[in-house]
């Protein structure tokens, strides 16, 4: 409380006063700051299904709205049929379930839900995703969890090429193994991969972790070996435990890569070119 | 963007593919809406050729100067080259107005005798096969299937196309997919960009083959032509084009017996498989696989630069 408060009398935000921000601060003692201020009072107790077959992609994604409006905190969605863009922008707390296969950019752009999709999902699924969990039992396709900043997001079988692009956070898990370019400027976060990866793993990664299982078919610019440390193997154990999954090898044959840092150099211009851009 | 779609019914089966695609390609029609295109397989006829030509496009049906007798004219040209050359036409069919269904015996040189008629102004023979049929016309693939009757086609396997033109016109010529001219019963279709295509199309002109759009994708049909002339099996041929094409694609060829997928080495085009026992289905999307398979069934992208072939 006491950082927050000091940079406010400090003067540091006094845009938000004008109204040019959108910056939002919460406070740890106070339980309800942790859900936005238009979030839903929902009970996980209160359950709800409904059959999506002959409803379009805005039906089934108001019904959402509407069922946890009307205080639904778990709710199942059958026979999604691989339509794209379901489940996409909640900012809530809830159990959600999709027993089916979804088409692109499923569950995009979250801050909150716990997601289970009993198929596949299509190209980039929990793309933005902020916080919460996306567990989908079956394959994920290409650009699984670009851009992701926070939560768990897991696929039990296998996912397409640059998994994890541009991640910025939290942690993604597959089961099976990747294509080309995964975790392609990657920034933060970790990544687990138990099975074999494509081309170019790591590519121009600026930060993070990326933990293999499998074999690499070869490593991107600037993503080096380090070691496993006892850390790193509680870590792992605890995360696969969770989700009951399995290193294929045993957690000693896990692979753990990081950037080698040899990309930073955005500010190591010459003093001649320092002097132009000054 | 583009959306592709292929089936294949294992074993020798037969189905009504003609239906089958155009519920898949509906399903992609997000995807482009400019035109679709079908190439169906049917069981044919031994020692009868199917062809498939159109003689205008439709722009030129609405705006040509005296178009309707033209047409007519095209046409009747078309029957006198065939009759010159000796193939002995048993059945003639009008699609539409302007794009014609034959079937003809013919014992000599095939290449010579399509030569020969395309050599004709506007003609475009858009396919010859035994059971190939190649069909493409502006709109989605519910109007082009209606106007052209493909409900009750029944064949092996078919690969179509839905597009959004980004590299050539709006136009019947540009429409997917490609016939592999002048092979039997090979047709392309391709999803992405081609970055060398001058330089390939130039190299294989300058081989005697002939292009008759401007649209990049048209190069793999020449291409997968070219290198069967030389010899190649289908294989073979298209793990050789994820090297030789450069640029972004996924692309299906289907010859009389054969359903063929090729991805770049990027992976940058989408691509979604189904594979059980009598049928493999691919498609851009999952939701054009799931228009004929209703139940839920397991997916999964195929990796880059991978090269699947299946056999009918």
């Amino acid at each position: 409380m006491g950082s927050v408060t000091t940079s406010h009398e400090m003067g540091l935000h006094e845009e938000q006063l004008t109204g040019r921000t959108q910056q939002m601060y919460f406070s740890a003692t106070e339980e309800e700051n942790y859900t936005y201020p238009w979030g839903y009072e929902v009970d996980y107790a209160n359950s709800a299904e409904f059959d999506a077959a002959d409803l379009s992609i805005s039906e089934i994604n108001l019904k959402i709205r509407e069922l946890m409006q009307s205080g639904h905190g778990t709710i199942t969605v059958k026979n999604p049929r691989a339509k794209h863009s379901l489940g996409v922008g909640i900012l809530n707390r809830l159990n959600l379930n999709f027993e089916g296969s979804l088409g692109y950019f499923g569950c995009g752009l979250i801050d909150g839900p716990n997601v289970r999709i009993t198929g596949r999902v299509g190209w980039s699924c929990a793309e933005n995703m902020m916080a919460g969990t996306v567990v989908i039992e079956k394959n994920a396709g290409s650009l699984f969890g670009a851009a992701i900043r926070g939560g768990d997001l897991v696929c039990k079988g296998q996912a397409g090429a640059r998994v994890g692009i541009d991640q910025k956070g939290g942690t993604i898990i597959v089961g099976g193994s990747v294509g080309a370019f995964t975790g392609f400027m990657m920034q933060r976060g970790r990544m687990i991969l138990l099975g074999d990866t494509g081309d170019n793993l790591g590519d121009s990664m600026y930060d993070g972790t990326i933990y293999v299982g499998g074999k690499i078919a070869s490593l991107g610019v600037d993503c080096v070996e380090t070691e496993l440390t006892d850390l790193d193997r509680k870590y792992l154990k605890g995360k696969l435990d969770l989700y009951g999954m399995e290193t294929p090898n045993g957690i000693d044959s896990i692979i753990k890569l990081t950037s080698g840092k040899q990309l930073w150099n955005y500010d190591n211009l010459e003093p001649t070119e320092k002097k132009l851009v000054l | 963007m583009c959306g592709i779609a292929g089936l294949i019914w294992k074993g020798g089966v037969t189905s009504d593919i003609g239906s089958e695609m155009t519920q898949m390609l509906q399903a992609l029609k997000h995807r482009g809406p400019d035109s679709t295109g079908f190439a169906l397989y049917g069981k044919g006829e031994e020692g009868v050729h199917v062809l498939r030509f159109k003689v205008a496009e439709q722009e030129e049906m609405k705006t040509g100067f005296d178009i309707h007798r033209q047409v007519i004219e095209r046409k009747a040209a078309v029957d006198t080259r065939l009759e010159e050359m000796g193939a002995e036409v048993t059945t003639r069919e009008d699609a539409t107005e302007y794009a014609f269904r034959y079937h003809f015996k013919f014992g000599g040189d095939l290449k010579r005798l399509i030569d020969y008629i395309e050599d004709l102004d506007s003609v475009e023979i858009l396919s010859v096969g035994k059971g190939l049929e190649l069909i493409k016309d502006l709109g989605d693939a519910a109007l082009v299937s209606e106007q052209y009757g493909l409900s009750g086609f029944v064949g092996t396997h078919a690969i179509g196309h839905t597009r959004m033109a980004t590299e050539s016109d709006v136009d019947i010529r540009s429409a997917h997919p490609y016939w592999a001219y002048p092979f039997n019963d090979v047709s392309v279709v391709h999803n992405g960009q081609l970055t060398n295509y001058w330089t390939n199309r130039r190299d294989l002109e300058r081989r005697g083959h002939r292009f008759m759009s401007n649209c990049d994708s048209e190069l793999i049909a020449v291409y997968i032509a070219d290198r069967i002339d030389q010899g190649d099996e289908l294989e073979p041929a298209m793990k050789r084009s994820i090297e030789k094409l450069d640029g972004v694609f996924t692309y299906l060829v289907a010859t009389s017996d054969q359903l063929g997928m090729a991805k770049d080495v990027m992976a940058a085009k989408p691509m979604v498989l189904y594979e059980s026992d009598e049928f493999v289905g691919l498609a851009s999307e999952e939701v054009a696989i799931r228009s004929i398979f209703p139940r839920e069934i397991d997916t999964w992208d195929p990796y880059q630069g991978e090269v699947k072939v299946w056999a009918a």
